[in-house]
């Protein structure tokens, strides 16, 4: 009886919480034009099959080489006689997954790693962040080059090598956080009536550090889609056949004055992925930003 | 009568303002009438949320410009209406005759340029006479010597003076025009009690010697008690009560929520095991009650006072004025 | 009859740039059951980080801290965190000493289920009753503090504070984020549930009127140091050490006399830094009185009068 009023009452807050942020998201045009971009994006993606067979993308037909847009090739055809149509709307799902697992997985690095150190500080603190000024003294680009290039190109090493270059940035946006909480008198009230540490992250530090994460995972999102289609236009991510929307750009390239489209479409694909969440992001900070708050 | 309005510095007649957002409009005044004359002192007292910032920036016409509005009312500063002026002569307005000085004098300094020019750039905005250099340096230093800090340390920057020589310096560049009237708000607030005595003395001083008219906005009756001819008890956006320290401070008749005030502050003279605070809240300032705002917490309440606004009455043949039903004819009090 | 908690030769020491800043500088000082002892001083004289230390927030550099007999310095950890139930906090700022994540009922559990004192249906009973205690009405029980006023988040406060019976509370500042009207609540509500519960507080304040209202005993220090301890009437009525004096006659009294009333007490100067203090009186740069002998060792507390203990040259 009681414990139900209590999940009553939590969800109550929750959703009151998340109708108010709603509010003032909706309130902001760009991030909603944002937010519309990128649900049409994940649809693409999850329906990729209904929009278009998967064999479409594969489908080499000679006599159908380097066609401009037409009815039956909406997007044109590239230089195996491709539908480039097909090609991009099943590439939507290497760049969605792509950009979201690397996000969600530096964001579980981020988190512990972060929340370690901000919390905890000292020596470790010292350590962690030492160690991460040396990752990120070499340019982000450089550092997926050199790892895809140590464990070779595909999609899992792709994966790894983004990850590692965003690790670090999202270590110290959690720490610089966390520390900002660990320095309210809350947490000193829960170590006087005896919380354990772990408690104290997981239900006083990181519950109230969300926001900013959010905001730093959304964007993230774009920076990784960003990577992920730069490594593969330079041959370092995802391999062709696969229709991924930078090897599309690459193998694009020889065409270039021959058929423009074929840079065009994949092109602004990878734009509209990447501003989409750029939006999205602009308009969760200015939403969950308290100071914003009347 | 002419006379007397010569003697007037500041007048406010039926302030109300509010604040607006999207979610609801919040009535920080209403209805607040003031009348200071040149070289008196005002205290304005009252709890968090009573209004008493609000009038002060609306004198100096700095409400939040989005959100805050003056909805009814005129301020009158030298017989000139303030509400119309444009704000160029506005700009001449503030520092020169009325000049302000708020709770944390951190924020009101720049930490990057040394006090002294601090001071300097604050007599020059409104310099007229075209000062040399070497007068305007003159004046600083005269300013630090009257706030009492030595001249030789305005070379410093802020961060390496303590909270209250700050607000001493602060005080100074208030005064640095010989403005008519200053407006302190919780001048004190952030400093400890020693060097808070230090301060109120200086500003006890200051105003004898230069005769600068002032409001001093503050929680703490002790305060206004140090340096103010005057008291207004403010509550919910209105001045419950009116008059001269000896009267409010001193004397036997008060406004309910005044007399809760005082009971609220364990005194350093009796030895009241318990204290006698006012029971429940403030009232929500987006829904004030009707009648009087005090109403539902005041021990005295009556049928009427939940329905009419009480009228302000002149109690006696001083200066004394409540705003209480209590008061009203036919009520017996 | 013993002191429940009594603090000897107490020393906190933080490590700062150019060498210590001596927040806590050898203080001993003893609270009997169901008393309250006033800390009082400005900001930097050490009474938070007093409080903190004798919770257990941080560790003291030396000195003992002797709750109920046993030395909680010396004594094995397990004895320790069972004594440490038995003393809580007041927070000063009752708006960031609550997880805004919260609700009320969440926060005042949460000591009990840190702690796991009892089954979960209890505990949800005991959280009840917690809140009558405090006068939260049981409506609030779901609300989160940034819905509440700062008298009720105070309460909260206080509940949490009681939630595992203890016997010692330590009030840091717990009033002096409030206005006036609810702060006279709060200390209200603080008396009764002493008088009820027999409690035993530490009561940090920097406000003297506050202090002498809630106090048997006030201790004043400065810069680490006690410079005075008496029980509280004694204090205003016969205070000893020039800072106390000093401090006393700083109030701001409200009648209007003291207006036109010449300050002829007001003391001079600023706090020196606690990092790294000479040896002697810490108040001696400020103090009228000051001799050679008040900088050339230290003073320690003399006992002037029964129970009444001053630290300064002049009592000679």
């Amino acid at each position: 009886m009681a414990l139900s009023a209590k999940t009553r009452a939590r969800k109550a807050k929750k959703h009151s919480e998340v109708k108010e942020v709603w509010r003032r998201f909706r309130k902001n045009k760009a991030a909603m034009i944002g937010l519309g971009l990128a649900i049409l994006i994940v649809l693409v993606a999850v329906f990729a099959d209904v929009i278009v067979p998967y064999d479409r993308t594969t489908t080499q037909v000679a006599e159908k080489r380097l066609q401009g847009p037409s009815s039956e090739h909406p997007f044109g055809t590239d230089h195996l006689g491709r539908d480039l149509f097909a090609r991009i709307v099943h590439g939507s799902r290497y760049s969605l997954f792509i950009g979201v697992s690397t996000s969600v997985l530096s964001l579980v690095v981020g988190c512990l790693l972060g929340a370690a150190c901000g919390y905890f500080g000292g020596r470790l603190d010292n350590v962690v962040m030492r160690l991460l000024d040396v990752f990120m003294s070499v340019p982000p680009v450089l550092l997926s080059l050199a790892v895809v290039a140590a464990l070779g190109p595909n999609l899992r090493n792709l994966l790894i090598a983004i990850t590692i270059s965003c690790v670090p940035g999202t270590v110290r946006l959690i720490r610089s956080v966390v520390l900002t909480v660990v320095d309210q008198d809350f947490i000193d009230a829960a170590r006087s009536y005896g919380a354990s540490n772990l408690r104290i992250i997981v239900k006083y530090v990181l519950p109230n550090a969300i926001g900013p994460i959010i905001v730093h995972t959304t964007m993230n999102i774009a920076n990784m889609i960003l990577s992920a289609a730069g490594l593969s236009f330079i041959g370092m991510g995802v391999q062709p056949p696969a229709p991924e929307w930078g090897a599309l750009l690459s193998s694009a390239r020889v065409y270039m004055f021959r058929a423009p489209y074929l840079l065009y479409f994949p092109g602004s694909a990878i734009l509209m992925a990447a501003l989409s969440f750029n939006l999205v992001g602009d308009g969760l900070r200015d939403a969950l930003d308290p100071r914003l708050r009347n | 009568m002419a006379a007397a309005s010569e003697s007037v510095l500041l007048e406010i007649e039926d302030l109300h303002v509010v604040y607006q957002t999207d979610l609801s409009t919040v009535y920080a005044v209403n209805g607040v009438d003031i009348r200071l004359d040149y070289g008196h002192t005002l205290g304005l007292v009252g709890e968090t949320g009573a209004g008493k910032t609000t009038v002060a920036l609306s004198i100096l016409r700095l409400l939040p410009e989005r959100t805050g509005r003056v909805s009814r009312g005129t301020i009158r500063i030298k017989g000139r209406d303030i509400m119309t002026l444009p704000e160029k002569e506005m700009r001449e307005i503030r520092g020169q005759t009325v000049s302000m000085i708020f709770q944390d004098p951190m924020s009101a300094l720049n930490p990057v340029i040394t006090v002294g020019d601090q001071i300097a750039e604050a007599i020059l905005l409104h310099d007229k006479q075209g000062l040399t250099r070497v007068q305007v340096e003159e004046r600083v230093e005269e300013m630090l010597q009257m706030v009492g800090i030595e001249p030789e340390r305005k070379n410093g920057y802020p961060h390496q003076f303590s909270g209250g020589m700050q607000q001493r310096v602060v005080i100074s560049m208030a005064l640095a025009c010989n403005p008519d009237l200053l407006i302190a708000d919780e001048p004190t607030t952030a400093l400890d009690v020693t060097i808070q005595a230090q301060v109120l003395a200086m500003m006890r001083r200051l105003q004898e010697e230069l005769g600068t008219a002032m409001i001093v906005i503050s929680h703490d009756f002790g305060v206004v008690a140090e340096t103010c001819d005057f008291v207004a008890v403010m509550y919910a956006g209105e001045i419950v009560e009116y008059g001269t320290a000896e009267e409010v401070l001193d004397g036997n008749i008060h406004h309910p929520y005044t007399v809760g005030l005082f009971g609220s502050i364990p005194s350093l003279e009796s030895d009241a095991k318990r204290l006698s605070p006012i029971e429940g809240l403030m009232p929500d300032p987006t829904a004030l009650p009707p009648g009087c705002k005090f109403a539902p917490r005041c021990p005295h309440r009556m049928d009427v006072c939940t329905e009419q606004k009480p009228d302000t009455y002149l109690i006696g043949d001083g200066d004394l004025k409540i705003m209480c039903h209590l008061f009203g004819e036919g009520t017996g009090k | 009859m013993s002191p429940l908690l009594e603090i000897r030769n107490l020393k906190k020491y933080f490590e700062v740039r150019n060498g210590y800043l001596h927040a806590v500088d050898g203080v001993n000082l003893s609270i009997e059951e169901g008393k309250t002892l006033g800390v009082v001083g400005e900001s930097g004289c050490g009474k938070t980080t007093l409080g903190r230390t004798v919770i257990g927030l941080e560790t003291p550099t030396s000195g003992g801290i002797i709750f109920n007999g046993i030395n909680l310095m010396t004594c094995s950890q397990k004895k320790r965190r069972e004594l440490r139930k038995e003393m809580q906090m007041i927070f000063q700022d009752p708006y960031s000493s609550l997880n805004p994540r919260m609700s009320v009922q969440e926060l005042i559990a949460e000591p009990l289920l840190v702690n796991r004192v009892c089954s979960s249906r209890a505990v949800y009973e005991k959280t009840a009753d917690l809140m009558d205690m405090v006068g939260l009405a049981q409506r609030l029980a779901s609300a989160y503090p940034h819905e509440l006023d700062g008298g009720r988040r105070q309460r909260i406060g206080v509940a949490r504070a009681l939630a595992q019976n203890p016997k010692f509370i330590v009030c840091d500042e717990p009033v002096s984020a409030l206005d006036v009207s609810i702060q006279a609540q709060i200390l209200n509500l603080l008396m009764d549930l002493q008088e009820a519960q027999g409690l035993t507080y530490l009561f940090i304040t920097h406000d003297l009127s506050v202090v002498r209202h809630i106090s048997d005993d006030i201790a004043v220090m400065y810069l680490g140091k006690c410079a005075e301890l008496c029980p509280s009437k004694l204090l205003f009525k016969d205070p000893r050490h020039p800072y106390t004096r000093a401090l006393l006659s700083s109030i701001p009294v409200p009648k209007s006399s003291s207006r036109r009333k010449p300050r002829t007490n007001i003391i001079r100067g600023e706090v020196v830094s606690p990092i790294n203090p000479k040896p002697g009186c810490r108040f001696a740069p400020r103090c009228p009185h000051a001799t050679e002998a008040c900088t050339a060792g230290d003073i320690p507390l003399k006992e002037v009068a029964p129970g009444h203990y001053v630290a300064c040259v002049l009592e000679d």
